[in-house]
């Protein structure tokens, strides 16, 4: 075996072995009664009751139903906030309009806006939608129009010396230079929606995972708290390596080094 | 031959601080139509300024400039930057073939005439390749073949050929002797080297720096059809060479003296 590949076997053996460790440890000090079990359980008891909620298709209702939320306000968080970027990076005009409302709204948390859009949009599908459309939308508007202001001004004398239309600019220039700054705002946006999703399904939810954790907390179920957590973290998990996949096919010319 | 370009007392200035600073001062001349017309001069004395106004991409501060095209369905110029151009985002074949998919050319015709001038400047292999996987040098290669691909009325060109080995430089000179040779475009190339004007140009304009003048033009009387193997064996060479060099000295020492 060459060096390399001894290293890289090892890499590989570290990255396995210690969050199992971890979890035999876990295990190991519930066991021992080292560590309270009714409030941080331990991995046989959150197995337990992982499996009966798997198999009665209420974690993957459950799961779904956030899911559609998640997706949902990510759309209509990002499309909005990919155009304005857009225009806002390429126009001073737009951008001097705006910019000063984004940047004064932008640092109220989103949370706080909850009470708000449940007054405006009531209790139903729409105001959860809504406040992760709005934390999506803030990162994705402001990384897409740093994209576009960081475009090296030489492509913009390209387009412009070979006559490109408008439509062609946005097209040929203005997009693709800002596509790596617009999916580094999808992937932050991807995370704040994560956050969201649990916070919007604490006030008037009927399914989803965040709405499973707060019902945990009210039966002080902590078993399926941490089911629902865990979900939490391979939905994360998903969404990234999706959205790692999409972007290595959208932009092939980042990554062929 | 009538005149193509027309440049008359063209002033450019930048703002400095809070000064003005000239670049270029009261420039005329004009080039004609299917001219190759070579300018030289020192580093920062205005080159890219002036070819920039001429492209449009730069407005000057005062003075005219006049560009008389010929009635045709072509661009009037196409320009091949001094510094890196070539879109990251395209391959290869998308890159060349910018300007026709500008002009809304169908992708089977400008892919099959872009493969010519791939071909041209030896990245055929490369051809759905990005630039991130191409060489400096090769990168330049492709900026050219994108201008001449466009096809235009004028073709500017900044220093093309000046990040080049020499073995690529002398295959591209030859390959841009032969297309003007066959099409006598009218042609502004900017470039470093008295070789380069002689080997190419019909004339050479020399300027001056701080600010930016014309110091002289200098008429390139060599024989055509030109060969980049033997043309410096071509009488008269050697008397030009000189020319250009002793009117560049006079600006060197007069600037050492002051
Ligand atoms: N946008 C700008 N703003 C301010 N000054 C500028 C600008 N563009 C060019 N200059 C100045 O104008 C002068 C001429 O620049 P230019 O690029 O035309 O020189 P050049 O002759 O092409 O030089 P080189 O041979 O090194 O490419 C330089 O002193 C430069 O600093
Ligand atoms: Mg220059």
């Amino acid at each position: 075996m060459t060096k390399q590949a001894k290293q890289k076997l090892i890499i590989r053996t570290l990255s396995v072995l210690s969050p199992l460790t971890l979890l035999i440890l876990w295990e190991l000090l519930a066991r021992l009664h080292a560590i309270d079990v009714r409030l941080l359980s331990s991995p046989s008891m959150i197995v337990k009751t992982l499996i009966p909620l798997l198999l009665s298709g209420d974690l993957l209702y459950n799961t779904w139903i956030s899911v559609q939320r998640v997706l949902w306000g990510f759309i209509a968080g990002s499309i909005p906030g990919i155009l304005l970027g857009i225009a806002m990076g390429l126009s001073p005009f737009i951008r001097s309009a705006v910019e000063p409302m984004i940047n004064a709204t932008y640092p109220i948390p989103k949370l706080a806006l909850m009470p708000l859009i449940l007054l405006i949009f009531g209790i139903g599908e729409t105001s959860k939608i809504f406040t992760i459309a709005i934390g999506v939308f803030y990162l994705v508007v402001i990384n897409t129009m740093a994209g576009v202001l960081n475009i090296d001004k030489i492509y913009l004398d390209v387009a412009k010396n070979f006559r490109a239309s408008r439509t062609n600019f946005y097209l040929t220039v203005a997009l693709p230079g800002a596509l790596p700054m617009i999916f580094a705002g999808l992937k932050l946006g991807m995370g704040m929606a994560l956050i969201l999703i649990v916070a919007a399904e604490l006030s008037a939810a009927k399914a989803g995972v965040g709405w499973m954790i707060w019902r945990a907390y009210d039966m002080f179920d902590i078993e399926q708290m941490f089911v629902a957590l865990i979900t939490l973290s391979v939905l994360g998990y998903l969404f990234s390596l999706v959205l790692d996949l999409v972007e290595r096919w959208v932009l092939p010319w980042k990554q062929t080094r | 031959m009538e005149d193509c370009i027309l440049i008359k007392n063209i002033n450019k200035s930048f703002p400095l601080q809070d000064k003005e600073l000239t670049i270029l001062h009261d420039i005329t001349f004009s080039i004609r139509q299917g001219e190759f017309f070579c300018i030289f001069g020192p580093s920062g004395c205005g080159k890219t300024t002036l070819l920039r106004i001429i492209a449009g991409l730069e407005t000057a501060s005062s003075g005219e400039i006049i560009i008389s095209q010929t009635p045709k369905d072509r661009p009037v110029n196409s320009m091949v930057f001094q510094e890196q151009s070539v879109f990251p985002w395209m391959t290869v074949l998308d890159n060349v073939s910018y300007g026709l998919r500008m002009r809304g050319i169908k992708k089977a015709a400008r892919n099959k005439l872009a493969a010519h001038y791939i071909d041209m400047i030896g990245l055929t292999k490369f051809t759905n390749a990005y630039p991130n996987q191409l060489s400096g040098g090769m990168k330049q290669r492709v900026s050219v073949a994108r201008a001449l691909c466009n096809d235009p009325e004028i073709l500017l060109m900044d220093e093309p050929f000046g990040a080049l080995d020499e073995q690529n430089r002398l295959i591209l000179q030859q390959e841009l002797l032969k297309i003007w040779e066959n099409l006598h475009k009218t042609t502004v190339f900017i470039t470093h080297s008295i070789d380069e004007c002689l080997c190419l140009g019909d004339r050479v304009m020399i300027m001056t720096a701080h600010p930016g003048t014309i110091k002289t033009i200098i008429n390139i009387d060599l024989p055509r059809p030109r060969d980049i193997a033997t043309i410096r064996t071509t009488i008269g060479y050697n008397e030009l060479y000189q020319k250009v060099w002793l009117s560049l000295k006079d600006e060197v020492q007069r600037r050492t003296d002051s």
